[in-house]
């Protein structure tokens, strides 16, 4: 990815996701929280500084960005509001919205139905992820 | 009887017909009708949180629009159902970017500013009828059972919008429990995440938490735990199976004020 596309991409998460990395201390509060924190390369302190590097290629790339609950511990619990999980949804939505891009499609649904499973998990697991 | 708009959302509509049924019976019981608003379409499930997600704040919208012309205030039940609207009506109130696009979308319709006040069905038991008040109801108590509250994220987060209770040393349910007769069990991942819909994308780490938070509430003595969620049942039920049950709080609303019967399956 070029310099340039990156810087591209960096402001476009920016915008959508309405978060000032800047504010952030770095106290990693918001990772130490995170219940996802397991299972991601990439966790929500690191989005947040890699984004104000430009470092997005990394990012957009990584299962990281399907591994937020949206669970909004690390928006409650920054000290600095910076409200990490926007800018996690930002990237992804960043990677989604490019053309057949989307990372759960109808036909994967069968084979994940059980007789319990909730309409609510359909749902939220389609505005998660895909457009 | 009082009356409240009421927003029951797609999955008590269809899996979790019990957490609707047993709140519609136990609200009756208490002098309560909930009305349910027509054509109320779904709410999504999550809330987007990007700032340029404006389609997908629309029926929310749609819902709010319709209870402010009816009673004013709109009655929600699904944690997720009662976060994704809450937060799409301070969007409405306070965030002129979303409003004015939103509105641009409604166009004849009718335009909303986010004159409706939310509340969940737990707000409502505790701030218009009273738990005092459901205690003197109360025909079944639960004699002393040992009941974890699990209250998940939804309800309580982000805590400057939800403004449901303390997030991180909630009351409410256990207050709920203890008028029931119940005895509450404090555990500390009542308010940590079930795994939710990451349950589709990657079930075994969407079961570690579910297993934990079971795990926590059973060591702490909890013989039941309930729930407000659809989707936190069916994490800690199935993805947890085994160890304690797991019901609606409203199913032991109903069954302690004595109702419970009135719900045909
Ligand atoms: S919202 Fe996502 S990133 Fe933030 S704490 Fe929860 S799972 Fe982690
Ligand atoms: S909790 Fe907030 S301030 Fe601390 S590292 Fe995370 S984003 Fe930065």
């Amino acid at each position: 990815m070029s310099k340039q596309k990156a810087n591209a991409l960096r402001e476009e998460i920016l915008r959508i996701s309405n978060v000032d990395p800047l504010k952030c201390m770095r106290c990693g509060k918001c990772s130490a929280t995170c219940p996802a924190y397991d299972e991601m390369n990439y966790h929500p302190h690191e989005f947040v500084y890699m984004v104000e590097r430009g470092a997005v290629e990394e990012l957009l790339d990584d299962t990281s960005i399907y591994r937020c609950l949206s669970c909004f511990a690390c928006i409650d619990r920054c000290p600095r509001q910076v409200e990490p999980a926007k800018l996690i949804e930002a990237v992804r939505n960043t990677c989604l919205r490019k053309q057949g891009a989307n990372h759960f499609k109808a036909d994967m649904l069968p084979g994940k139905l059980d007789p319990e499973l909730p309409q609510q998990a359909v749902v939220s697991a389609f505005r998660k992820y895909a457009k | 009887m009082m009356t409240f708009s009421y927003y029951p959302g797609c999955t008590l509509k269809n899996k979790a017909k019990d957490l609707d049924e047993y709140a519609r019976l136990s609200a009756r019981a208490l002098g309560v009708e909930l009305e349910e608003l027509n054509e109320w379409q779904c709410c999504g499930g999550v809330y987007p949180l990007s700032k340029d997600e404006i389609a997908t704040k629309l029926s929310s919208v749609r819902a709010l629009m319709k209870a402010r012309d009816n009673s004013g205030t709109l009655v929600t039940l699904c944690s997720a159902c009662h976060n994704v609207i809450k937060q799409v009506n301070r969007d409405m109130l306070t965030d002129d970017y979303i409003a004015t696009r939103v509105n641009n979308y409604l166009g004849a319709d009718g335009q909303y500013h986010g004159e409706t006040k939310v509340i969940h069905f737990l707000e409502m038991l505790r701030d218009t009828v009273g738990f005092d008040e459901i205690k003197k109801r109360v025909v079944k108590p639960l004699n002393g059972k040992k009941i974890g509250a699990y209250y998940g994220c939804l309800l309580l987060r982000p805590a400057k919008t939800m403004q449901f209770d303390n997030a991180e040393n909630p009351r409410i349910i256990e207050d709920l429990i203890e008028a029931l007769g119940g005895e509450a069990v404090i555990y500390a991942e009542r308010n940590e995440c079930c795994g939710a819909y990451v349950t589709l994308e990657d079930k075994d780490f969407a079961a570690k938490r579910a297993v934990s938070i079971k795990n926590n509430a059973e060591s702490m003595g909890a013989e039941l735990i309930v729930t407000a969620c659809p989707l936190c049942q069916y994490n800690l039920k199935v993805n947890a199976a085994g160890g304690v049950e797991v019901k609606y709080f409203t199913e032991l609303l109903a069954e302690a004020l004595g109702v419970k019967e009135g719900f045909d399956e």
